[in-house]
Parts: structure tokens; sequence; C-alpha cells
């Protein structure tokens, strides 16, 4: 049931008043993606995760939560979700092993089962020692961990999680993001986030979303194909002239940057890595740095969601 | 089972926070000195009574007006208990717990309200042991003293619901104390307009008032349609929270 649909968001639009936050946005979900949702501050993640968890009802569309709806039968889908607002749920007044013991109670799970629950989200999330402290006397990093702790509590088929490495140290973050990969393994995990290598480090599928709507939704494996000139970098100590280099077979231009390092534009050929490094052998042009320039998450990010041409 | 899961955590979060305990203590402290003063104007007038016939007792003289007092004082109180119970968790955003959670509309609202009851019946309990501790010395009138607490206990499960369906409007408590005070207040005053007045629109305004269906419970009187006035009351304004919660989530 690797295929099998978790989500499946139908045409959504919300509109606070005149101003529309999220515009006929369509997509889904299938057990085993983590999906990236990537956008500027204020493009309609959180209005989106929101309807997403059935707190915030859409102004159109349709929300299908394991083929349930979740304006008509919302208990029913609620129960297969877990969700991470921006800020975490927390009562500060009570102890982690209270709280989580509440939520459990809130998700039905049964009376004999609540413990084994707790242990198992509070040794997921690295709780265990913190688990008679109160959360109002935890850090920034330990409250976001209960907050996930409180999202996994009883291993809903979908997670929802609203930027959930903000104010983690990175320490932190790797072990969160190990957690995501973790759970993105039984359970499908939506999360958004601003930070980019996150996406790249954690998902299997990225949506971008500006301005309301969907600009961008593709696997981001996919995503070195988006960006259609692809460059080399190259350090030499004794570089012979641009003109020169231009001429070179496969190349369709070079650029000299700023710290006297090179920049060739191949274009659609092949990377001409090899060519260049007998080269630069051949003709002792003294070779030091030879790197391919990874199409990064986040010139696809500035291409798609600034109106300025892509810097070339 | 969901509802008294919420409603104990929201009783325990209002023992955790200072508010419920100074809240007991300025109660049972204002009300302790109205009772030694309703003793200490018993003791004056007893030697009349006891050469009357069919004189008043102890419960007529004593508990009656205390709880009548207390009304008022739990008038000015119980706002500020309810006034946290939707809004601060709005404000603190930690209402999307709840929202997020396989429980209905239904079942938070009725769970906070039983949280908030629990905590009132806390209060009657302490203010019925003022009567109670009149026996060392003297007999009460027990179907009176019952009649008087259940009026008691009635009229603030009404207080209590106003307080959370005021609260389920905004995202200030205190904007939801003020106006759970202002909304009391006015049920409570509503039948001086009516007074002096005559014909159907004064007759309903006066039936609306709070006050009114207090009055013969103290006095003993026993009215079904009292009870119904409040079981009604109390319900209105659970369905009106429910609607409000429910209206965020529903597509309009």
């Amino acid at each position: 049931m690797s295929n099998h649909i978790l989500i499946k968001a139908d045409k959504l639009s919300r509109y606070y008043g005149e101003n529309c936050a999220v515009n006929d946005i369509s997509f889904e979900l299938k057990r085993g993606d983590v999906l990236g949702f990537l956008g500027p501050n204020g493009a309609g993640k959180t209005t989106t995760m929101r309807m997403l968890s059935g707190n915030l009802a859409p102004s159109k569309g349709q929300i299908i939560i394991n083929g349930v709806d979740i304006i008509e039968n919302p208990k029913e889908a609620k129960a297969e979700l877990g969700y991470l607002p921006e800020q975490p749920p927390l009562y500060k007044e009570l102890t982690v092993n209270e709280y989580l013991h509440y939520c459990a109670q809130l998700n039905r799970i049964k009376r004999n089962n609540i413990k084994k629950a707790l242990d198992n989200a509070k040794d997921r999330c690295g709780l265990a020692e913190m688990e008679n402290r109160l959360i109002g006397n935890l850090s920034k990093g330990y409250q976001q961990r209960v907050g996930i702790a409180q999202a996994i509590i009883h291993s809903p088929s979908i997670i929802i999680l609203d930027e959930p490495t903000v104010g983690l140290d990175p320490i932190q973050i790797r072990e969160i993001r190990n957690l995501i990969k973790e759970l993105g393994q039984e359970h499908g995990v939506i999360l958004s986030t601003h930070i980019l290598p996150e996406v790249q480090a954690t998902c299997n599928r990225v949506q971008i979303i500006n301005k309301g709507k969907l600009v961008f939704n593709d696997e981001v494996a996919n995503l070195a194909k988006q960006v259609k000139s692809s460059s080399l970098i190259i350090g030499l100590h004794q570089p012979p002239t641009i003109s020169e280099l231009e001429a070179l077979p496969g190349i369709t231009s070079v650029e000299r940057l700023q710290d006297d390092r090179l920049r060739f534009y191949y274009g659609n050929n092949p990377s001409p890595a090899e060519m260049l490094a007998e080269k630069a052998v051949k003709d002792s042009w003294g070779l030091y740095e030879l790197t391919p320039d990874l199409v990064s998450l986040e010139k696809i990010f500035v291409d798609l969601t600034c109106k300025e041409p892509p810097v070339q | 089972m969901i509802v008294f899961n919420i409603a104990m955590r929201e009783l325990r979060s209002m023992f955790l926070s200072p508010l419920a305990w100074s809240i007991l203590g300025v109660v049972q402290f204002i009300l302790g000195y109205m009772f030694l003063t309703q003793i200490d104007s018993f003791m004056m007038v007893q030697p009349r009574l006891a050469g009357m016939e069919g004189a008043p007792g102890i419960t007529d003289i004593i508990v009656a007006p205390l709880l009548g007092n207390a009304a008022i004082v739990l008038l000015l109180i119980v706002p500020l208990i309810t006034m946290r119970l939707v809004s601060d968790e709005r404000r603190s955003q930690t209402l999307s717990l709840l929202l997020s959670a396989p429980v209905s509309m239904t079942e938070i609202v009725i769970g906070k309200y039983l949280g908030i009851c629990a905590f009132l019946t806390i209060i009657l309990a302490m203010i019925a042991l003022m009567p109670l501790s009149l026996l060392v010395g003297g007999d009460l009138d027990f179907g009176k003293l019952l009649s008087c607490l259940l009026g008691l206990g009635l009229l603030l499960g009404g207080f209590g619901a106003i307080g959370l369906f005021m609260s389920t409007l905004t995202a200030q408590p205190t904007v939801a104390a003020v106006s759970t005070f202002g909304v009391l207040l006015l049920l409570w005053i509503v039948d001086w307009a009516a007074s002096g007045g005559e014909g159907s629109t004064y007759t309903v305004i006066s039936y609306i008032s709070l006050l009114r269906h207090y009055e013969p419970l103290l006095k003993g009187v026993f009215n079904s349609t009292d009870i119904i006035y409040y079981i009604l009351f109390v319900i209105t304004f659970l369905v009106f929270s429910i609607r409000r919660l429910d209206s965020e989530r529903l597509q309009h």
C-alpha cells in the first residue's frame, strides 16, 4: 500500500475578508512521502496547514483525509492526524508527563496503552530526562520537542509539522530531521519550513507556495532538471584568457568570479569536467579546484518566488 | 470519558495557578464576615423573637441573607474564573491541540463547562460549611437550606455558562471577564425596569431576570419553572458556545 493516498486536497482557497491567503491549491500526500512545504513569509503555508489539520475551514475546496472528509466527519479524520502548529500548543503549568498524558487521552488512546505510547513518544523525541519538568521551564528546543511528541503520540498516519526546527540548536535540528525521515517511512509527513537545506535533507517531495498559489510541486530528485543552465566552478593558478577558454568545445560561456575562480556554463552539453582537467594538466594552468555547481533549491526558490529574472 | 479528562485538566490548571486559591480565600473571607454580622444581628433580635408566634428561625434570618449576598459576591467573582476558559487557550494558541484532536466541539464545551462547575461546586461546598456550623448551637431547617443551596448552585451554573460563552468570543481574557460581568449584571437588574410597569413586555423582561428566579428558592419555595429556567439558560449558552467554536471550522 505504498501508493495509498493519505491526504487529498482539492482546490483549496481561503480568504481573510478581501485578502486571499490561499488560492486554489490542489495536491496529494501518499504514505511514505515527506512533503516539504516551502514559501516566503506570508505565502500561505500556515493557513494551508491549519486547514489540513481541521483548525480552519477552507473558503472553498475539499480535504479528504484517508478517504474521510474532514468537514463532514471531523472526529474520524482527525484521529489520523498529528499536528504541530507554528507555536507548540503547550500548557506551561503542566509537566511533560502530565501534558503528554492529557494528549494521549484527547487522542483516545486506551488506558492500558497510554504508558507505552508515552514512553515511545518521549523516547523518540529525547524527552526521557525531562519528563517531570514543568513545560514552562524548558528551553525553546525542548518545548518544540514536546510539541512534536504531542503530534506523534497516537502514531497517526499523517503528521503535519509547521516549522518544526525553529529554535533548535544544530544538533537537535539533525536529530529532529532524522526523526522526520524515520517517521516518513511509516507515515505521511507534511513539513513547512523556510529553511531550504532542510527540504533537501529530509523531504522526497517539495511544494513551493508563493502568494497563496502553488508554483512548484515535484520530487526533490527532479529538481535538477528544472534549471536549464548548469555550470562548473574551476580554480586555476595560471588561467588562460577568457576568450581562449570560451573557444573550448562544449562551453557556452565563462565568467570570472570575485575570488579569481572561473565559472563555466555548458548549457545542455555533457559535463566538460574531465576534458577541462586533462587540458589543465597538459597546459599547466595550475588547477587547484574543480567543483560541479549543484543546482540548489534556493535558486529554484528564488526564481519561482521573485519577479526579477534569474541571475545568469 | 474524554469530557471528564478535559474537565479534570481544566480544574487542575485552575489550581496550579494562584487565581483559584486566592478566589477561594477571598470569597470565604468576605462571606465569613457577612455570616458573622448576620449572627450578630440575630443575637440582637433573638429575645424579641422568643415571644413571637411563628417567628422566623435562624435559617430565615441568617442563611437566606447570607446566600443572597453570596450571589452578589460571586457575580463579581465568576467572570474572573471563566474568563480564561477558551480565550486564554486562543491567546496562547493551545486551542489547536483540542481542535486537531479527534474531539467534537460539544465534548470540548461540555468538558470545559464541567470543569468550571466542579470549581463552583467547591465554592458552594465551602459556603455551605458556614450555615452547617450553626448546628453546633442550634437547629436548621434542612429543607430550606437545601433549597437555598440548590438555588445558588443553579445560579452559579448559569453564571458559568455565560462566562464560558463570553470566553469563546474573544482572545482577551479581560474582555471576556468584563463582558461576562456586564451581561450578568444586566440580567440581574433587568427587572428594575419592569418594576412598577405593567403589560406583557414588562412581564417578559422581568421573567428574564436571574434574580427573579433565585428569590423564591431562597424563601424555600421550590417551583419547577425556576429550575427549568436555569437549566434552559445553561443549555442555551452552551449551545451558543458550541456554535461559536464550530463556526471557525465549518464552511460558510
